[in-house]
This record gives structure tokens, sequence and C-alpha cells, in this order.
């Protein structure tokens, strides 16, 4: 098990290297020149000297490699210089948006797992009956369902008509009920359909046969015998839903005026702030990164037999 | 509990009859929207950019029928019109995701060896970012604009396909079927164009079908957050937008564009459900 973590870390820094150099890619090959974008937020007129000046300032004169190298090393020690826009350091900004993207996201993860896993057990142990058909419609309704949307509906509902919820800011419970279930509810749907589809999958094997023939109890065979592999499946898609339920905070939080990434993000986007930019797609990866590693190690532990074929290859 | 769910049969196996009218109400849809996206002008019965403050934020009526916005412009031209743009950017998306990945993703599979590893960390590294991210961070970059929305999802999706396509393409090239035609002589471009494609494309329709709904949502939520299309053209993620300060006073105006999102995807996500079905893709690539 050591040895399977020592191994996934070990990729990591070369995954994050890639990802740099295609950020770097980006930032040079994209239409506008940073240094015309540095004097218009800074109000400077650009004449051909303030543009030179901003060119040497911003380091654009020297060549592409060496561009390079040194833009990494900064990355590398977290230094992303300061915002165009505030002239506040870009690191400060960011991470002080940050604890609340990350808490909005992470209790939708947790909704989406602790709704989802009774659902699909619920509809998987009654296939073709009312409980699977409720389960099948609110999850085909769900997946088609656009998060931003969905927010408004919801304040329609509970704020205007019902008056129960405050429709903005954040604060306590109430203040996250409707946020998070417009974030969650198209991973919790996709989730509860999975699991119900993969228990049926697992159901049908020959062991779960033979467990119930040994006469063991209806729950469980569920529990032990169907759940446990069922569940393994569940477990690689939380990786690809926690891209989807991050995407989804960051648009979901303009509706809610929720103090967190996507309003910073998106108006950085509007001024082309680049060390922003650049700031925000770089450790937003590596939190995505680190999800995704927490996740294969969950994986690799519940499934001895991944942990084996991994190690085997080494 | 009783031995009625004791063993339930291999629902995944057994075709499904039931929801054929489902089927065929979303294949009604998706006509529908196509019509819209081909002859808006002609369907429409409105302009959908004529202001007539006078009529301002006006209920459903016999002249409007799904009433007017902010600007009195007529909500259902606008949300028909919006079809070309909502829509055709995902048509166009598509296409491109298709093209890249079968390029890419084939030569990967077909030439194999180093240049396939290669590719293949190359397609590791987009894959590394959360797409959404990804996508913010390149219209970022490139400005804004349904342009540079397209052209983001488009870098942001391609790697998935590039893979699919690889995987799909190594799993047909262990056919019996193509070594007999390498037996028989036949050239590489040959095998993989004539043998390998069409087996490959199959199969890849029902993977883009089912996919379609997932970038609408895409294309909407960046749209919604402002950057796609600029203030007059209608699209429903920035109709949704312009209308949330209306919420309070007149919620039909983000109920109709949230309605034209769902049912598209629900009517995409459905076909490619029965294509899936009638297909079976996931289960043939598990089995051969």
């Amino acid at each position: 098990m050591l040895r399977f973590i020592a191994g996934r870390l070990a990729l990591i820094p070369l995954m994050l290297l890639g990802v740099s150099g295609v950020v770097f890619a980006m930032l040079r090959l994209g239409r506008g020149d940073p240094a015309l974008d540095y004097l218009r937020l800074s109000q400077i007129p650009p004449t051909d000297a303030a543009i030179a000046k901003a060119r040497a300032l911003l380091g654009l004169d020297r060549p592409l490699v060496e561009q390079y190298l040194s833009w990494l090393w900064d990355a590398v020690r977290l230094d992303f210089g300061v915002s165009y826009a505030t002239r506040r350091p870009v690191l400060d900004e960011f991470l002080y948006y940050l604890p609340a993207t990350l808490q909005l996201a992470a209790v939708a993860l947790l909704v989406t797992l602790a709704v989802s896993v009774p659902l699909g057990i619920w509809a998987a142990r009654h296939p073709d009956k009312p409980p699977d058909q409720i389960v099948r419609g609110i999850a085909f309704i769900g997946v088609s369902m656009p998060n931003f949307w969905l927010g408004f509906l919801l304040v329609m509902v509970f704020s205007v008509w019902l008056g129960l919820l405050p429709p903005l800011g954040k604060g306590g419970i109430e203040h996250m009920l409707m946020p998070v279930l417009a974030v969650s509810l198209m991973s919790l749907s996709i989730n509860a359909r999975m699991l119900r589809t993969s228990m049926l999958e697992a159901g049908g094997q020959r062991h779960v046969l033979y467990a119930r023939l040994r006469g063991l109890s209806d729950r469980n065979v569920t529990r032990h015998h169907i759940l446990r592999n069922a569940l393994l499946p569940i477990v690689t898609a939380t990786g690809m839903h926690i891209g989807e339920l991050i995407g989804g905070t960051l648009v979901v939080e303009n509706i809610f005026g929720w103090p967190g990434l996507g309003r910073y993000a998106v108006s950085a986007i509007y001024n082309r702030d680049f060390p922003v930019l650049q700031c925000f797609v770089l450790l937003m990866t590596l939190i995505f990164v680190l999800c995704n590693l927490i996740i294969d190690i969950l994986y690799a532990w519940l499934d001895p037999r991944i942990r084996m074929f991994a190690e085997g290859q080494r | 509990m009783s031995m009625e769910n004791a063993l339930p049969a291999p629902v995944l196996a057994a075709p499904r009859r039931r929801g054929v009218w489902q089927v065929r109400l979303a294949a009604a849809i998706v006509a529908l929207l196509a019509l819209f996206i081909v002859a808006a002008p002609l369907i429409a019965p409105h302009d959908p950019d004529l202001v007539d403050l006078a009529a301002k934020l006006q209920g459903p009526s016999a002249a409007h029928w799904l009433g007017t916005d902010h600007l009195g412009r007529d909500m259902l031209a606008r949300l028909i019109y919006a079809t070309r743009i909502s829509l055709g950017s995902v048509a166009i998306i598509l296409l491109l995701v298709l093209a890249l990945g079968i390029i890419v993703g084939g030569a990967s599979g077909f030439i194999g060896g180093r240049f396939d590893r290669i590719v293949m960390r190359f397609c590791d590294v987009f894959l590394t970012f959360p797409t959404f991210v990804l996508a913010m961070f390149m219209i970022g970059v490139l400005g804004i604009g349904m342009a540079n929305v397209i052209v983001a999802v488009v870098l942001s999706h391609w790697a998935w396909y590039a893979r699919i396509v690889r995987g799909l393409v190594l799993s047909m090239r262990e056919r019996d079927y193509i070594a007999a035609a390498e037996i028989a002589g036949a050239g590489r471009m040959r095998i993989f164009i004539e043998h390998i494609m069409p087996g490959v494309l199959a199969q890849l329709v029902v993977l883009a079908t089912l996919d379609i709904g997932h970038m609408m949502m895409h294309v909407a939520g960046l749209s919604f957050l402002g950057l796609g299309v600029a203030a007059p053209t209608p699209e429903w993620g920035v109709m949704i937008n312009d209308a949330r300060q209306f919420v309070w006073t007149q919620p039909l105006l983000v109920l109709w564009p949230g309605m034209m999102i769902l049912i598209s995807v629900m009517a995409f996500n459905r076909l490619g459900d029965a294509l899936r079905d009638r297909l079976d893709p996931a289960f043939r690539i598990e089995h051969c």
C-alpha cells in the first residue's frame, strides 16, 4: 500500500510540470499582449516607451525558455506576482476567497455521496418497482438540469414564494442549503443511477447466488457481497465529479452572492488579469490533482486487485 | 425480503422495449430544435431584437405568447433565435472535438509504439485540469466571446475523446477481420479508413450524443457568467442572466430559457440512451 502511494505521489510533480507547460503556452500564445493589458489596468497611456518599460518589468523581452523557467520558479514558490487590477499579491487574494469555495464544494461532495448511495441502493433493491422508477425519474431530470437555473428555481420557491431561506450571502446552514443542492444535484443523479446499475450487475454474479444459497440474510448479502463491489465504480466516478462540483460551485456562487473564487475569477477574466488567471488555474488544478490522489488511494485500499496490478507493473 | 429480488434478471442485456414514446418525443424535440436553427426568421413571431419599452415585462398574451423581457422584446422570438447560438455552438464544438479526437486518438492507437506513448502523455496533461476551470482560464487568456467559448470548451474536452478513440481503435485492431484484411494485402491507410474507422465511428456517435447535454451545460454556464455572446444577441444562458434581477417580479423570464435548456438536454440524453441500448458499445468494448 505504501509503495502504491509513493508511486502515485512521484507522478504528481510530472503531471504538474505538464500542466505548467500548457498554462505558460496558453498565456504566451493568447492573443492579448500582457504588457498592453498591464498598462490599461494601470491607466498608463500605451506609448512606445511605456510599452517597452512594461515589457522589461514583466520580463517579456527575455528569451521564451528563460521566461518559462523563471515563471515556473515563481509558481513553485507560489509567487504569482501582484494583480494588475488591485495591485495586491495574487496569492493573498486567492487564499482569501478559496475557503468559501472549498467549503461549498466539499459540502456538495458530502451531500452527493450521502444522498446518492441510499437512493441507488433503494432503487436497486426494487428494480422496476416504484422506488426504482422514482429514483430513475429524479436522476433523469437531475442530469439534465443546468445548475445555475436550478439555483434560481430554488430561490423562486424557497425565498420568493415561501420566504423560508435567505437568497443571498454566507452564514449559517440556511445560507448553504440552496447553493449546495444546486451544485450537487447533477453529480448526485449520475451517482445514484450508476450505483443502481452496478448493484444490479453485481447482484447477478455467482458469488452472490452462493451467498444467498448459504442462507445469508438479504441485508447481509446486499451489504457485504453486492454493495462492496458495486461501490467501486462510484469511487472512480467521484474523481470526475470533483471537477464538475468545482465548476458548478464557481457558477452557482454568482447566484447566491457566495463570497468565493467564482466572482473573483470572472472579474479577472473581464479585466484580463493574467497573474490572477494563472494563479487560479494552477492552484485549482493542484487541488483537483490532490483530491484525485486521495480517491486513487481510497480505491486501491478498497480493491486489492488494483493495488496488486499497479505494484506488479513496476 | 422475498425471493423476488434475489437474483434480478440481467437488466443490462435485456432490450428495453418500454419508453418508445419517450424516444419518439425526444426525436421530435430535436427535430423541432433543428428547425428553429434553420428557419428561425420564418418561425419567430417577432423580431427578437426589437425594443419596445412601452410593452416591457409583460406576462403572456395573445400578441406575446411568452411575454416580453425588460426591454419589451418578445420572449418566444428570442428563445427561438437563441437556439441558433446555444445549440449551434454545441454542434460546432462537437464536430471539432470529434475531429481532433479521431485524428489524434486514431493516429495514436493505430501507429502505436513511442508515438502513442508521447501523445497519450500529452492527453494526460489536458486531463489533469478540472475542465470548467481550464475553460474559464482559456477564455480569460483569449478574451470574452462566443468563438472563444467554443475554442475553450473544445480544448478542455478533446483529450477525453482522443483517449476514447484510441481505446476503440486498439480494440478494433485485434479483430480477426483486420488480420484477414492484412493477409489479403490491404494497405495500412486502407485498413484504417475502411475497416477500423466505421466501427469506431458508430460507437463514437453514441458517446457524442450522450455528451451533447453535458456540453450544452458547459456552454450555457460559461455564457451565463457573461463570457459568451455580447448584449443584444439572444442565448439561453445569457437570457437567464439578464432576467436574474426580475426573479422577484417576473420569474417567468428566468423560467423560459431554463426550460429550453432542460428540455433540449433531456431530449438529447434520452436519444443517447436509446442509441446506446441499440448499439451497446460499452458491452462490446468490454467483451471484445
